[in-house]
């Protein structure tokens, strides 16, 4: 089996007397979807924000693409090809949309240190920011204001931004999180297209979403890992069903 | 619904960007073209306080650069012009007057300060950024003021203005007057540039959501502190044409007052434009040589105007020019 893009080795996070995460061991193999389910304060997104370090990790290791990146601050994380979208939208909301991609695109090409020249007129940065946009199903949108974008169309542009910086792992905290079911369904379309071409760790509570795109489920409850397999065995498991799906796993059936 | 958002909001900004040409050009066109008018009227003082008015817009620049453009608020902007001033001061004080020194000296005085200050401020954010410029500020100012050798509290005299190669090219006023505004339009374009430019982007990007910008990869404080070092800079600049227009130097120049009087430049033209900071520094310094005409008492005035432009207009004097522009543009239409 191909070297795993990420793992996880008893990462561990505590505040103060809270283990938010415990003992947390997962692996990420290249091109997979990983998705990563459970109850509200299962510590899903802890998690998330430990593997892109914006929380530090009181021990355990993260290794990404072979390296320990346990002790890198974000930005590294980032230009090692981390990307993330956050659980809520964060776009740049003064900026176009196609602005904010090409940032995106400015900070993958690793050369901002640049005083002369009008960025926004650069067919370099515009050029992939557009085919990106455009990947996503917003280049109609290019000249708006991302804060003037609908819900679902600024989950768009977080994608976007992500794919610009070829990420080889894709970080996804709950795309799915307050959009209509249209915008859903437009979002898994988007994801399932892009799947395959670097890895993805879903965070999200919409089961059908999941289902829909997951190659292997994690189910994490009280920052614990209470199972992991194939999408078939987790839908299954009697413990999984009793724990946390329950009805909807029928009505999925 | 959503589709409706684009073009209503494409009006506004055509609208901005053609004010964003036109006035600096206005402004620009009107200072280049004064001294005729001094000159016809031969009111010869007229000069001088423009002198002062573009050297406190080329601070005001550096000051719009951090706070409109990089939301780093900074309370000691006027340690940098003090920085540049005492540069072109003490240098006078061992008989070295000519800009070839003097300039390279005061720049590299306010930029190293910057880069000091810098790396300390900019682990702060918010009010404790606020706090720690205000203290680095009145740090400078009471090192000046305890600088005996060099005045002191009384400050020194700048007995010959600066020489360019040992030509006194800055005692005649006409041409010192447009050196500042050559300095001045040097300033402006220099941070247009560099606000468009691919840095300037990071860091207006920083300013509307820094932690995005992080998990993209940016290491935003080292933007930060290149753009405080380089507003450090302009500072500095604008403190070396300082001392030589009143051919004075104090550490007053230096206090805190200072540097809340150009955060209020600043404020009062339109924060995050450029030509605001100019505009600002021109209504401010005009409106308190015209008030002070009128009473002794003028203070009492001032500082409530200040105060109600700045709370009851968004976006300064331009605020005011767009939102008057808008107006006629309506009653236009509808009429």
């Amino acid at each position: 089996m191909a070297e795993p893009v990420l793992a996880l080795e008893g990462l561990r996070k505590q505040f103060g007397g809270l283990v938010v995460t415990d003992q947390v061991t997962l692996s990420v193999a290249p091109g997979e979807l990983h998705a990563v389910i459970g109850p509200n304060g299962a510590g899903k997104t802890t998690l998330i924000n430990q593997i892109s370090g914006v929380l530090p990790s009181d021990s355990g290791r993260i290794l990404f693409a072979g390296h320990d990146i346990t002790r890198l601050p974000p930005h590294e994380r980032a230009r090692r090809g981390l990307a993330r979208t956050f659980q809520i939208t964060s776009v740049l909301p003064a900026f176009s949309a196609l602005e904010n991609v090409a940032v995106a695109v400015q900070a993958h090409a690793g050369s901002s240190y640049r005083f002369v020249g009008d960025a926004a007129a650069e067919p370099a940065l515009n050029g992939p920011a557009l085919a990106a946009l455009e990947e996503v199903g917003l280049a109609e949108r290019a000249d708006v204001p991302a804060g003037h974008l609908s819900h679902g169309e600024k989950r768009a542009l977080e994608l976007a931004m992500a794919l610009v910086t070829e990420p080889k792992l894709l970080l996804l905290d709950e795309p799915m999180a307050g959009t209509g079911r249209e915008e859903t369904a437009r979002l898994i379309a988007v994801l399932r297209r892009l799947k395959g071409r670097f890895a993805m760790m879903l965070v999200e509570h919409d089961m059908t979403a999941v289902f829909a795109l997951a190659d292997h489920i994690s189910v994490l409850i009280y920052g614990r890992i209470l199972l992991s397999g194939k999408p078939d065995e987790v839908r299954e498991d009697p413990q999984v069903v009793a724990a946390y799906l329950g009805d909807e796993i029928e009505f999925e059936r | 619904m959503t589709q409706a958002v684009g073009p209503v909001e494409a009006a506004p900004r055509t609208r901005r960007s053609r004010a964003a040409v036109a006035l600096p050009l206005v402004l620009f066109a009107a200072l280049a073209l004064l001294p005729l008018v001094t000159a016809a009227l031969s009111a010869g003082y007229m000069l001088d306080l423009f002198v002062r008015v573009m050297i406190f817009a080329i601070a005001a620049l550096s000051v719009d650069l951090l706070i409109g453009y990089a939301a780093l608020v900074t309370f000691g902007q006027a340690a940098f012009v003090g920085l540049g001033a005492y540069a072109v001061g003490m240098l006078g004080a061992h008989e070295i007057t000519d800009l070839t020194i003097a300039l390279p000296v005061a720049l590299l005085a306010s930029g190293l300060f910057a880069l000091v200050t810098g790396l300390v401020c900019l682990r702060t954010k918010g009010v404790y950024f606020i706090m720690i410029t205000l203290a680095f500020g009145q740090m400078a100012f009471f090192t000046a003021s305890s600088l005996a050798p060099y005045g002191g509290d009384d400050g020194l005299t700048v007995h010959e203005r600066s020489t360019l190669f040992g030509v006194a090219v800055l005692d005649r006023p006409v041409v010192f007057y447009y050196v500042v505004l050559a300095a001045l339009l040097a300033v402006y374009l220099t941070c247009r540039t560099l606000i468009a430019s691919r840095f300037g982007r990071v860091l207006r990007g920083a300013k509307d959501n820094a932690l995005r910008m992080t998990t993209l990869g940016f290491q935003v404080y080292r933007f930060q502190l290149v753009a405080y070092v380089i507003a450090g800079m302009i500072a500095g600049l604008a403190g070396v044409l300082l001392a030589n227009a009143t051919e004075f130097v104090s550490p007053a120049y230096m206090s805190w007052q200072r540097s809340g009087e150009l955060i209020i430049m600043v404020l009062l033209g339109g924060l995050g434009t450029l030509h605001g900071a100019v505009l600002g520094a021109i209504a401010f310094l005009l409106l308190e040589e015209w008030l002070a005409t009128l009473t002794e008492h003028w203070k009492m005035i001032f500082g409530p105007l200040l105060v109600l432009v700045v709370v009851f207009v968004r976006g300064g004097l331009i605020g005011i020019g767009t939102a008057l522009a808008g107006a006629v543009s309506r009653r236009l239409r509808r009429g």
